[in-house]
């Protein structure tokens, strides 16, 4: 019998069984999920925010993870801010979620000013409360991706479309520890952390600023039997003596193209895992698992699951399913779903001898090592400089990132005596100034023209 | 072209370009702690593939991925033989 859907984070952790026998591991503190379920990171203070608006932006994950659960029923609206979104974006995303309260492990956010009534400091570890919390609310979980202004898009999650299939299966075994190179602010990461939580494992949490041998120590030494991450951080896994640290029995890929070269190279550095890859996306949530150990995915799996709806229309994959976002915030945010309910996922496929593979985005998104880069962001920038007439940016294939940023450039006047290559440079300077590093094109090739299509627009495809 | 050379001269403008502290490049020394991280790696294959006009990323899909720097100029040397 599948269970109802609890009203909370809180209530579904106790459901999943005894919540003191497995542990939720941060970097540097760690707790059961009981000390969660029963505790307060935010000093007591969480039942003075029933009912707000929360952005919820700490560095760490393990006290994202904490308050989350806290807050889960009692905030009308808890926004997830991921620590690698430039800070100059809180007010824009406040004022957009209606934030009434910043929640942060960062004194020197606290202190400034984002659009809130006011900010409460985390504090470093769990303490036992036991607060009347009834009535319980559903809240709205929040979550960022990246928009083509730059500015970050909000989309609309509740715990009931986030945990998806998870509080259909029954508790796993004590024996599963599971892990994750994403971060759970993202939805690769937030699916792993929320799958720990409603199917009773233990759960080990990564760090941005963590070295990746010291996640994989640490990973190793909890006994991590489950972990995900993207093709890139398993690449960047395999280049470290450290790898061999983990052994774990099951390994999931997702969030960027996977090719063959990586399934088979995590096949062979850990022989006894069983190896999957996931489409999921913030939007659609997740649609599929392919296990056969090839890229791409059979035609079959888009009508596999009667609860995810799939299909493929003008070469771009289309998903119907309780577990896409509902909406995004704000008055200029586009549709989320078309007139049927169907999230246009915007990446690209092509069938090629009875399989599909992914081949990119429609709206020419970059996607380099997991951070999406909007081309005409990046020609944005290059076009303000002095001695560039137009420029065209494009994505270059890297067996490292997936993809990399580059662009060929059109100049007001022919290069003068400095020569192109002191001026490629300089372009790139001045890009580094403006972008964030995935976004600065790794080169810069200078054109003679650029095509022109009849609409006047710049040929994005050959 | 002398494979190491060119290696070390990539190494070396990656990371002065993405102003990391690139850690002295010996042999034995570990890729992942020479300083660059997942972006200078990928910037510097693509250079590379400029330069030495191999992949050996992309030609051996079941090429194991190297973990030191002396690995690194092996996996280079041996693609451009």
């Amino acid at each position: 019998m599948p269970r109802n859907n609890p009203a909370s984070l809180r209530s579904a952790i106790v459901a999943a069984g005894d919540p003191s026998s497995r542990i939720l591991v941060g970097v540097d503190a760690m707790a059961t999920w009981g000390e969660l379920v029963h505790g307060s990171i935010l000093e007591n203070r969480s039942v003075d925010l029933r009912g707000n608006s929360v952005l919820l932006a700490t560095i760490d994950q393990f006290r994202a993870a904490a308050a989350l659960i806290e807050l889960d029923g009692l905030a009308r609206r808890v926004v997830l801010f991921p620590p690698d979104v430039p800070r100059e974006h809180l007010p824009y995303v406040a004022r957009t979620a209606e934030a009434d309260v910043l929640v942060t492990d960062q004194p020197e956010i606290a202190s400034m000013q984002h659009g809130v009534r006011h900010a409460v400091l985390c504090g470093r570890s769990v303490v036992p409360v036991n607060p009347d919390r009834s009535p319980e609310i559903e809240t709205e979980w929040i979550l960022l991706t990246s928009g083509t202004t730059g500015l970050p898009k909000l989309a609309v999650h509740t715990l009931a479309t986030l945990a998806g299939s998870a509080w259909h299966k029954s508790p796993a075994s004590a024996a599963i520890v599971w892990s994750t190179f994403y971060d759970m602010r993202r939805y690769g990461g937030l699916h792993i952390f929320l799958h720990a939580a409603l199917t009773g494992t233990s759960l080990v949490v990564s760090s941005a600023q963590e070295p990746v041998a010291d996640f994989l120590a640490r990973a190793g030494a909890h006994g991590v039997t489950h972990i995900s991450g993207t093709p890139s951080h398993w690449r960047r896994a395999l280049m470290s003596p450290w790898a061999g640290r983990i052994a774990p029995e099951y390994i999931r890929m997702s969030g960027e193209i996977v090719d063959q070269a990586i399934l088979n190279q995590v096949g062979a550095q850990y022989p006894q895992a069983r190896v999957e890859h996931t489409f999921a996306s913030t939007e659609a949530g997740v649609g599929f698992y392919v296990s056969d150990g090839l890229m791409g995915f059979a035609p079959e799996l888009l009508s596999q699951n009667p609860l995810v709806e799939m299909k493929i229309e003008n070469g771009t994959l289309k998903i119907r399913s309780n577990r896409a976002a509902y909406r995004y915030l704000g008055a200029e945010n586009p549709k989320l779903k078309d007139a049927d309910g169907f999230v246009d996922t915007g990446d690209t496929v092509e069938l090629r001898e009875g399989r599909y593979y992914f081949t990119g985005r429609r709206d020419g998104v970059i996607n380099v090592g997991g951070f999406k880069v909007h081309p005409e962001e990046v020609e944005a920038v290059i076009n303000r400089h002095p001695r560039v007439a137009m420029s065209l940016v494009k994505a270059k294939k890297s067996p490292i990132t997936g993809a990399l940023v580059v662009a060929d450039v059109v100049l007001k006047a022919p290069p003068r005596e400095d020569g192109p290559t002191a001026l490629e440079r300089d372009l790139m300077q001045f890009c580094r100034g403006e972008l964030a590093p995935h976004m600065v094109p790794a080169a810069i090739n200078i054109v003679p023209t650029l095509p022109i299509g009849e609409s006047g627009k710049l040929v994005r495809r050959a | 072209m002398d494979v190491r050379s060119e290696v070390v001269a990539q190494f070396t403008r990656v990371a002065q370009d993405q102003d990391k502290r690139l850690a002295p490049l010996t042999d034995e020394l570990s890729l992942l702690d020479s300083g660059l991280d997942s972006l200078c790696f990928a910037i510097v294959v693509a250079r590379l593939e400029t330069s030495l006009g191999v992949d050996p990323f992309s030609d051996d899909e079941d090429a194991r991925f190297p973990v030191t720097f002396g690995d690194f100029i092996r996996f280079y040397e041996h693609a451009a033989k």
